[in-house]
C-alpha cells in the first residue's frame, strides 16, 4: 500500500489541514435532526441514502480515529455554538493529519511526498496502474484498487477563471494550492461520472489583504454584522444584519464576488472593537468617516453620505450581538435587519472583503460503498472526501460536515479498495 | 505578515496570527493567556514567553509553520525573547558568569578556606570549621536570594499586581501544582513532542528527577543545618539518617535528570530550539551533575583519605553553581513559576 500526497510533507492532508473539526451524531444530536440540518442548508441537493450513511457512522469514525491516535478537545473560543453537535481536533487539522501519517508509518504503509498522479490507466472499467511524478520525475506504477482522495479544484487558477471568467481573477483561496483537480478532471476523462454544479463554490468574505493560497482560518473577518459592508462606490448592497453571523458566513462571498473588482469594506466604529474575533491583519483606522474613505481609496463624499444616510436610519434598540436583537434600521435599502447601531464613535475601522474560495461542488458520483459511477460494476476505483462530497453536498455547506464526509467516506473506501485488492 | 527582525515585534507578530487562530489553545497555558488579550505589548510577549514550556505541540500542529509564507514558530521565538527576557529582568544587572570559571573560583575558595588542614573519619570541619562554613555559604546563599528576589520582583511588577496578589491562596496553589507536576509538558497525558514531533513524556520525567533531586539535596542541606543548630547533632550523620537518605535519593536524581536531559537536547529538532542557549542550559545541568556526584563519592568515601580533597572539591563545585544560579538556566523557574501565577490569577 502507498500514499501519493501531491503536496510536500509539510502541506500533506490537503484542506484537511485547515479545518478544525467534525460534525458527529450523538445522543444529543440525533440523526434526524443531523439530516435536518443538511436538507436546509443544500435545500435538499443531496443524496438521504449516502447522507444517513455518513451520519450514522460520524460517531463511529471518531471512536475509529481516537484509536488511532486522534485525539478530541471541547470547542474552542469562539465556537460554542458547535459545542453540541461537533467534535473538535485537539490542535486543529494538522494535529489530526499527523496522528494519521503516524498510525499509517507504524503500520508500515509508504508515504511519496511530492508525488502528484499524472496519468490513471483504466480499461474496461478496471484501474490497473498509472503514472506520477515524483519530485519531478516520472514513474509508472501498478496497483490492484485505487482510493482517490484528491480533492475538488479550487486551487486551480486556470479552471477557475474557465468557469468564472475573469472575476476569478480576484478570489483568493483560502487552503492548499495543491487542490488542482488533476484527478478529478482524469477521472472525468475516463468517462467516470460527475456530480455537483460544475459552476458553484463555497465561498466566505475573507480579508482581502489574505496571501493568494493557504491562508486558512485566521484571514476570516467576523465584523460583517457589526457594521456596514460597502462597495467601491461606497454603498452598501446588502443587509449586514440579516441572521446569525455563522447562518451568513457564507453568502458573503458571493455578494463580494457580484461587486465591481470584486472587493468591498466592512465598516465598524470603535464601540464593537473587541466584539468579534480578532483577524490577523489589523484594520484601517482613521478619527474621520472622510479620512477612512480616503485611506480605504474610496470616494469620501459617498462613503460619508451612505454612513450618514444609514446612521439617520438606524431606530434605538436594545443591542445584542448574541441574538437577533431589535437593533434594526428603518426606511433604508438595503435595510440592517439586526445589530444596526450609529458608526459615530471615532476611531473608525475599515477592513478589505475579497471572495475566499474554499472549495468545490463538481465531483465524482459513487454508491455506498464509495465505488465511483460510470465505469461498470466491476470497478476498483474508490472515492473520499472534497472529491465526492458533492454527492451529499449538492450547495451550501454545514460546519465541520466536509471532515465527516471525509472520514466516514475514508474508512468505507479503504475496506472496499481492500476487499477489491483480495485482502 | 513578513517575519519581523526584532524579538518583540516577532513575538507579537505571532500572537496576533495564533489569537486569530486559536487552534492549539487545549494544549497549554501560552493560548489561553493570549486569547485573553486582544493587544500584545512588550511586558505580554514577555509573560507569554515565560509562560511558554517550549513543548513544540504548537509548532507540529500549525497550520502556518515554515515554510508558509507566515512562518509561524512559537516555540523558538518564545525561547529566544525568554533568554533576552533573563538578562531584561536581572537585578542589579545581567551578569555573563562562565560556568568553568565559576567553579574554578569556588575551588580556590574552598581551598583557601581549608588551608592545609586534613582530618579523618568523616569529620569535615576538620578541614573547614563549622563556623566557617556558614559563614561563606550563608553569605552567598543571602546573595543569590536577594538577587532572585530582585529578578521575580522586576518580572512580577509588569503584572500591574501587588506582591501580595502573588501570594494569594487559590492561583498560587494552582501554579504550584502546575509546576510540581510539569502539567504543560504533558500534552493531557501522553507527554510533549520532544525532542521531536512524536509524544514522550522523558523530558518531563527526566526533569522531575532533576528537580526533585534538587529539592531533596536542598532539604537534606536544611535538615542537617536543623540538626546542628537546633540538636546539636554535628556531622557525619548515620547512612540511615534523615539528611543522608535525602541527599543520596536526590543525588541519584540529579545523576539521572541531568544526563537525560542534555541525551534528549542532543537529539532534539533544531527548528523549535534557540540553539545560542545552548551553553547557559548545559552548564546549569553538567554543574547540577558534578554536585551529585562529587557528593555521593563524599559521601562513600567519607572515611578515607580522599576525604579532605574532595570536600575542597565539592564545596568548590556548589559555589561554583550557585555563583552561576541567578544568571543561569536556574531563573527559569522563577520566571516560569511566576507566569503561572500570573495566568491562574487571569484565568477563569
Amino acid at each position: 500500500m502507498a500514499v501519493f500526497e501531491c503536496a510536500p510533507v509539510e502541506y500533506r492532508g490537503g484542506n484537511s489541514r485547515h479545518t478544525r473539526n467534525m460534525r458527529v451524531s450523538t445522543a444529543t444530536y440525533p440523526e434526524d435532526e443531523y439530516f435536518e440540518d443538511l436538507h436546509r442548508v443544500t435545500g435538499g441537493q443531496t443524496t438521504e441514502e449516502l447522507a444517513r450513511i455518513i451520519i450514522r457512522q460520524s460517531f463511529p469514525a471518531t471512536q475509529w480515529m481516537k484509536a488511532h491516535g486522534v485525539r478530541f478537545q471541547s470547542a474552542l473560543g469562539g465556537t460554542l455554538h458547535l459545542d453540541r453537535t461537533n467534535a473538535f481536533f485537539l490542535g486543529g487539522g494538522k494535529a489530526l493529519m499527523n496522528a494519521h501519517y503516524a498510525a499509517a508509518a507504524e503500520r508500515g504503509i509508504r508515504v511519496l511526498y511530492n508525488a502528484e498522479v499524472t496519468q490513471l490507466d483504466i480499461s474496461n472499467g478496471k484501474f490497473t496502474g498509472g503514472t506520477i511524478r515524483l519530485n519531478g520525475q516520472a514513474a509508472a506504477f501498478r496497483a490492484k484498487a485505487l482510493v482517490v482522495a484528491s480533492g475538488g479544484f479550487e486551487a486551480n487558477l486556470e479552471w477557475l477563471e474557465d468557469v468564472w471568467g475573469e472575476r476569478a481573477r480576484n478570489f483568493i483561496v483560502r487552503g492548499t494550492p495543491y487542490n488542482k483537480g488533476n484527478v478529478l478532471k482524469l477521472l472525468l476523462g475516463c468517462g467516470v461520472e460527475s456530480v455537483g454544479d460544475p459552476t458553484q463554490c463555497h465561498a466566505v468574505a475573507i480579508d482581502g489583504r489574505a496571501p493568494k493560497f493557504d491562508g486558512g482560518i485566521v484571514t476570516r473577518l467576523d465584523c460583517v454584522p457589526l457594521g456596514i459592508v460597502i462597495n467601491k462606490d461606497g454603498h452598501r448592497f446588502y443587509d449586514e444584519g440579516e441572521d446569525l453571523w455563522p447562518k451568513r458566513y457564507a453568502i458573503w462571498g458571493r455578494l463580494v464576488a457580484e461587486q465591481a473588482d470584486q472587493i468591498a469594506w466592512s465598516i465598524i466604529d470603535s464601540k464593537v472593537v473587541g466584539r468579534f474575533m480578532p483577524s490577523v491583519f489589523p484594520p484601517v483606522t482613521a478619527p474621520t468617516i472622510p479620512l477612512l474613505a480616503d485611506a480605504l481609496g474610496l470616494p469620501a463624499s459617498k462613503v460619508e453620505a451612505t454612513v450618514r444616510q444609514f446612521n439617520q436610519a438606524v431606530r434605538p434598540g436594545n443591542f445584542d450581538h448574541q441574538i437577533l436583537d431589535d437593533c434594526r434600521t428603518e426606511d433604508l435599502h438595503p435595510p440592517k435587519s439586526h445589530w444596526a447601531q450609529a458608526i459615530d464613535r471615532p476611531p473608525f475601522c475599515g477592513y478589505p472583503l475579497r471572495p475566499g474560495i474554499t472549495f468545490t461542488y463538481l465531483g465524482v458520483k459513487v454508491n455506498d460503498r464509495a465505488e465511483v459511477q460510470g465505469l461498470g460494476d466491476a470497478t476498483n476505483i474508490f472515492a473520499a472526501g472534497e472529491i465526492m462530497a458533492g454527492n451529499i453536498l449538492g450547495k451550501g455547506y454545514l460546519a465541520g460536515f466536509g471532515m465527516t464526509i471525509g472520514s466516514v467516506f475514508g474508512r468505507i473506501a479503504g475496506k472496499e479498495a481492500a476487499r477489491a485488492a483480495g485482502h | 505578515m513578513p517575519p519581523a527582525t526584532d524579538l518583540i515585534a516577532e513575538g507579537e507578530r505571532l500572537m496576533v496570527i495564533c489569537n486569530a487562530c486559536r487552534y492549539c489553545e487545549g494544549y497549554c497555558a501560552v493560548f489561553p493567556a493570549m486569547e485573553r488579550r486582544l493587544t500584545f505589548n512588550e511586558a505580554d510577549i514577555n509573560y507569554l514567553a515565560n509562560l511558554c514550556h517550549n513543548c513544540a505541540e504548537c509548532y507540529y500542529s500549525c497550520q502556518y509553520a515554515p515554510p508558509h509564507e507566515f512562518a509561524v514558530n512559537v516555540p523558538q521565538v518564545f525561547a529566544q525573547i525568554r533568554a533576552r527576557s533573563y538578562r531584561k529582568y536581572a537585578w542589579p544587572k545581567f551578569i555573563s558568569v562562565n560556568a568553568v570559571l565559576a567553579v574554578g573560583a569556588g575551588i580556590v575558595v574552598a581551598g583557601l578556606l581549608a588551608g592545609s588542614r586534613t582530618a579523618g573519619d568523616a569529620n569535615f570541619y576538620g578541614v573547614i570549621s563549622h563556623d566557617t562554613m556558614v559563614a561563606a555559604f550563608g553569605v552567598v546563599f543571602a546573595c543569590i536570594i536577594a538577587v532572585h528576589a530582585g529578578g521575580f520582583l522586576r518580572f512580577w511588577r509588569e503584572s500591574g499586581r501587588s506582591v501580595g496578589a502573588f501570594f494569594r491562596g487559590a492561583a498560587l496553589l494552582k501554579a504550584s501544582r502546575d509546576v510540581l507536576s510539569l502539567k504543560n509538558l504533558d500534552s493531557l497525558g501522553v507527554g510533549c513532542t520532544y525532542p521531536d514531533d512524536r509524544h514522550s513524556q522523558a523530558r518531563r520525567r527526566f526533569h522531575h528527577l532533576t528537580f526533585y533531586g534538587f529539592l531533596l539535596c536542598s532539604a537534606s542541606t536544611t535538615v542537617a543545618a536543623f540538626y546542628h543548630s537546633v540538636f546539636g547533632w554535628s556531622a557525619p550523620y548515620g547512612y540511615f539518617s534523615v539528611p543522608v537518605v535525602l541527599g543520596t535519593v536526590g543525588g541519584i536524581g540529579l545523576l539521572i535528570g541531568p544526563p537525560g536531559l542534555y541525551w534528549l537536547k542532543r537529539r532534539r529538532d533544531p527548528a523549535i530550539v534557540d540553539a545560542k542557549q545552548d551553553p547557559m542550559d548545559v552548564a546549569f545541568l553538567y554543574l547540577l551533575f558534578l554536585t551529585s556526584l562529587t557528593g555521593l563519592l563524599l559521601l562513600a568515601l567519607r572515611e578515607t583519605a580522599a576525604m579532605g580533597l574532595l570536600l575542597r572539591i565539592h564545596l568548590g563545585i556548589v559555589l561554583g553553581l550557585f555563583l552561576t544560579l541567578p544568571y543561569g538556566k536556574f531563573v527559569h523557574g522563577i520566571y516560569r513559576w511566576a507566569a503561572l501565577v500570573r495566568s491562574a490569577l487571569e484565568g477563569p
